[in-house]
């Protein structure tokens, strides 16, 4: 599905992933950790096709393609969806008239018929169930105005809408209330299948009681410095990443 | 990685040129000329005065330099001002009409069939400077209101005509409309009596097909008492690489309970992408709320001319009239615009709104300029302004210069702006949901501008719509 190798990147000069190497098959779930400001967010959005970020070196290949080559919207209309950490605010612009814009030109790329309002209408209204998002959401612009846990809501919403192959989840949790994150998780969890993967970034372990990760990862200063099962996010949590920093620093040394 | 800015442009779609036989008078501004043109349409000697009136008056005016645009100063002695097709001197049937001159409009989308009624909008269309035809003018004709072009409205109804015009725009109100007064060509004549409510959309069309001709044409819209009436305006031109001039006069009159509503949808040829040619399209609007209760509403999309100066007002002379202004203004590559309104509150309980969104791309410069006056008398009067702008790459500009003048206590001036910026981050979210970056564009855009597109026309809201997005393709960075 994706094969990141050994990938170098920086953003107005400063350099901020150093070597990141990671591969992701089909059906799993990866859970990526790391402190603040440890390059997680760099790494979704240079998957997504961000413009800002430049690549130093190395490579990103997904489903045969050269990644990196592509066009943001074609990685989108390739079955890649990146759910943001800081969704963005479209003033004046309909939720439902953006997604459907959105699923009409994915599905004009694969050579599908684009729905009209009316089917439209019914798959988002299937989807609001599944997050449990009012229906006032159809008509009110694209994150202008919602609460941060409804940004997070309708970042979920908009996945089980297009419904990606690879979804890149960057602290989806953060700013959910309880019920909110189980909601989420749920939602989450449903979109789980065996062709389906997914990279979750995420601060809490309390997450991945809820979406049970395959693999956990821990970034920092751009770099992946330990990967492992699900008990690895139980060890950070326990431990912190202090501990992991000097076993990572004996490691180099050693 | 591509930028917005590497995106081509969309060329231009209405600027193929009309071939038909025209007849210009020679070049150049004199007394002769002013009389020429009178002389031509066969106007009553009162209007050859007023014009006269007018010419001796621009001779003595200088060409205004305060508002923010810059062009290389225009030799007026070197215009053609009337051009026209041939045709015969009277038209009481589209099939009297040169064929050229029909395909023309239905290129534009215009149709002038009467059997094409399905769109239930009555068309003025003017091209150069003469009015070629008017639709449905009987039907209208019936519940006695007057539709059409401003000669026959000089030959047909010249005690209204006399009545009303100038009485909005003075012939001496300012350099372009003084021109304009000398020299008018032709334009629109509306007016609906007492109680009618306008079955239809008004519209006119107006298209510069010559070359080095200006076009100055006048429009003057009557509601009487109790009257309604909604109007929109469209323009086009051919691409040329000389800019042509485009001075037009446009008069509301709206007497008690009466109710204006005008929309413009301005797609005049705005140059190539290095800012050669295009129109300058140097325009005054105003209306006269004068009787008590009435409402003039100004709705304009501005996305073509390389140079717009227009400041579309309302003087709300009667008590609780109500004036509004709703603007989408967008420069792109080397477009100027200077454009904002005034509202005058002179009645009571009169009551203003003010929404204008602009939105500069390219080198655009994109100014915009407005006058909101309460005299001491206006007691009770409201205003509201909103002044958004939105900006696109960073070697464009946007400027706001509010003016506000109150002279008494009991009215309130709301004065709300922002200054926005289409983001990177907005357009690549729009293109990680599977958007391109002119989708993301248009839709950005139109969110922007969507509490202005709502008060047009159902019909011509889907029009601007597209025509904002195609004015903007590929202009941000
Ligand atoms: N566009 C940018 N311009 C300048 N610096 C940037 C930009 N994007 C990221 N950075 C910097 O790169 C580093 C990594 O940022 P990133 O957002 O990837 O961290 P993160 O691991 O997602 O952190 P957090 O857990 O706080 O979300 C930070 O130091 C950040 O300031
Ligand atoms: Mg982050």
């Amino acid at each position: 599905m994706l094969q990141i190798n050994n990938l170098y990147a920086a953003v107005t000069g400063k350099k901020i992933l150093n070597g990141i190497t990671l591969t992701v098959n089909p059906g799993e779930v990866h859970a990526v950790m790391g402190p603040n400001g440890s390059g997680k967010s760099t790494l979704a959005q240079i998957l997504a096709g961000h413009p800002a970020y430049e690549i130093l070196d190395g490579e990103i290949i997904y489903e045969g393609q050269n990644l990196i080559a592509l066009e943001a919207e074609k990685r989108s209309q390739a079955g890649l969806f990146l759910a943001f950490q800081y969704p963005v605010e479209i003033p004046g612009v309909s939720n439902s008239y953006f997604l459907k814009t959105g699923l009409n030109e994915i599905r004009k790329s694969r050579g599908e018929q684009p729905l009209d309002a009316m089917e439209f209408l019914k798959l988002i209204r299937e989807k609001m169930k599944l997050v449990e998002m009012n229906e006032s959401f159809i008509n009110r612009p694209v994150n202008h105005g919602y609460s941060g846990g409804e940004k997070k809501r309708n970042e979920i919403l908009q996945m089980a809408v297009l419904e990606p192959k690879l979804a890149i989840l960057d602290e989806t949790d953060s700013g959910l209330d309880i019920d909110a994150l189980k909601v989420v998780a749920n939602g989450v969890n449903k979109l789980r299948s065996k062709d389906r993967s997914m990279i979750v970034v995420t601060h809490y372990q309390r997450l991945l009681n809820y979406i049970v990760p395959d693999f956990v990862h821990v970034l920092m200063n751009g770099r992946i410095v330990k990967s492992g099962g699900k008990e690895l996010a139980l060890e950070l949590e326990a431990f912190g990443y202090d501990k992991i920093k000097e076993e990572f620093v004996n490691g180099v040394n050693a | 990685m591509e930028t917005i800015e590497q995106l081509v442009n969309k060329k231009y779609e209405y600027g193929f040129v009309t071939e038909v036989e025209e007849e210009t008078i020679p070049r150049g501004l004199n007394e002769d000329i002013v009389r020429l043109i009178s002389s031509i349409k066969k106007e009553p000697e009162w209007m050859l005065e007023w014009r006269l009136k007018a010419y001796r008056h621009w001779l003595t005016m200088e060409e205004p330099v305060w508002p923010n645009v810059h062009y290389p100063k225009i030799d007026y002695n070197n215009l053609y001002y009337y051009s026209a097709p041939k045709i015969k001197p009277k038209l009481d049937n589209l099939s009297e009409v040169d064929p050229e001159l029909l395909l023309t409009y239905e290129k534009l989308g215009i149709s002038l069939q009467e059997q094409k009624r399905l769109t239930g909008v009555a068309v003025d269309a003017i091209f150069d400077s003469v009015s070629v035809a008017t639709t449905y003018k009987e039907k209208l004709y019936e519940m006695g209101i007057i539709f059409c072009s401003f000669s026959e409205a000089l030959r047909e109804h010249p005690e209204l005509v006399k009545k009303y015009m100038g009485s909005v725009v003075p012939y001496s109100d300012n350099y372009f409309a003084t021109l304009n007064s000398a020299v008018f060509s032709d334009g629109s004549f509306c007016y609906i009596p007492p109680g009618v409510h306008c079955p239809m959309e008004l519209s006119t069309y107006f298209r510069i097909n010559a070359s080095e001709t200006g076009q100055f044409e006048r429009t003057l819209i009557i509601a009487d008492k109790g009257a309604h009436v909604s109007y929109l305006e469209g323009c086009t031109a051919p691409i040329r690489d000389t800019n042509q001039l485009h001075a037009a006069v446009v008069e509301l009159v709206a007497l008690e309970d009466g109710e204006i509503k005008y929309s413009t949808v301005q797609n005049w040829y705005a140059g190539d992408k290095d800012g050669k040619g295009g129109i300058y399209n140097f325009v005054t609007k105003r209306g006269i709320c004068s009787g008590d209760n009435s409402k003039i509403s100004w709705t304009q999309v501005e996305t073509g001319s390389a140079i717009t100066w227009k400041y579309p007002g309302v003087i709300l002379k009667g008590d609780n009239s109500i004036g509004e202004f709703y603007s989408v203004a967008v420069v792109n590559n080397y477009q100027q615009a200077d454009t904002g309104t005034k509202m005058i509150h002179i009645g009571k309980n009169t009551k203003s709104t003010i929404i204008s969104k602009g939105i500069s791309a390219g080198h655009g410069d994109n100014t915009y300029r407005g006058l909101v006056k309460v005299g001491k008398k206006a007691s009770n009067s409201r205003n509201y302004t909103q002044c958004d702008s939105m900006l696109m790459g960073n070697k464009c500009s946007a400027n706001t210069f509010p003016y506000i003048e109150v002279k008494n206590t009991t009215s309130n001036v709301e004065h709300e702006a922002s200054t926005s910026k289409i983001g990177e981050d907005q357009i690549f979210y729009c293109k990680q949901r599977g958007m391109n970056a002119e989708n993301a564009i248009s839709m950005i855009v139109n969110g922007f501008a969507k509490e202005v597109f709502k008060n047009l026309p159902m019909e011509f809201a889907v029009e601007a719509q597209k025509l904002l997005g195609i004015s903007l393709e590929g202009s941000v960075g």
